[in-house]
């Protein structure tokens, strides 16, 4: 279980507001902070990891979490520029 | 409920993977005709040596959609929207010309007459060739298209960052 410091809730956003709503939030973070950003679109599996390839964050996890009628995702990015 | 981890660096390998010459290729349009000019591409530049990447959206995905399949989505709304758009590579209809029916038809027979593949054999070797089909899930949500209905061989459902992830390494990036 990772800990995060912020959380950034997206469920409902589709490709790319989960990013773009990212890219400003990290932005309020720290150094080292780690930002838990959780999504119901899918494609935040590949598009998270590549955003992080991209910027230079680090991507320290990824969860997928299955309750009866939806699955969701949480991605954990640490800020690390 | 159930939580699964998923390693995030896997989905990073074959991106930092260091090959060059990639081909990256955005399938908006669902006609016949810019169907067939991106799988002829990327059929050309997968026999090149070329590692190819097609990103399906918005209309392009109905070349990935199998032939009859009706939308499983879970609003009237969009299943009726999966309903009215018809898919399958088959199906597609020439962007000019089309006669409602009858221009496509006369094409695809002068296609046969002069031996040239259609949009389904194009895509079929254009996935034996391993070109990798990446469908948009924003667009698939918009137009209740469910991934039970696509075909068999979509290995990634993805967005606009994988996208430019990959875009920012190829030489060559067309948008169809």
């Amino acid at each position: 279980m990772i800990q995060a410091d912020v959380k950034l809730d997206t469920l409902g956003y589709f490709c790319p507001m989960p990013i773009i709503l990212t890219s400003k939030k990290i932005k309020e973070l720290t150094m080292g902070q780690v930002l838990e950003v959780v999504s119901d679109d899918e494609g935040i599996k590949k598009d998270m990891p590549a955003w992080c390839e991209t910027t230079g964050h680090e991507m320290v996890g990824l969860e997928e979490e299955q309750s009866s009628s939806k699955r969701i995702y949480k991605a954990f990015v640490k800020k690390a520029k | 409920m159930t939580t699964a981890q998923i390693e995030p660096t896997a989905a990073l390998a074959e991106l930092r993977e260091s090959k060059a010459d990639r081909v990256t290729i955005v399938l908006l349009s669902g006609d016949l005709d810019k169907a067939m000019a991106a799988f002829i591409i990327a059929t050309g530049a997968a026999a090149m040596g070329m590692r190819v990447t097609v990103f399906f959206t918005f209309w392009g995905l109905n070349t990935i959609r199998k032939k009859g399949a009706s939308s499983s989505a879970s609003d009237w709304l969009r299943r009726m929207f999966g309903f009215l758009n018809k898919g399958g590579a088959d199906t597609l209809p020439l962007s000019r010309f089309h006669f409602w029916g009858l221009g496509t038809k006369m094409m695809q027979l002068v296609m046969k007459q002069n031996r040239m593949p259609g949009v389904p054999e194009l895509m079929q070797m254009a996935l034996d060739l391993d070109v990798r089909f990446i469908a948009c899930t924003t667009t698939m949500g918009l137009m209740g298209i469910t991934k039970d209905t696509l075909i068999d061989g979509i290995d990634q459902f993805a967005g606009v960052t994988t996208y430019l992830a990959e875009a920012k390494q190829g030489s060559v990036n067309l948008f169809i």
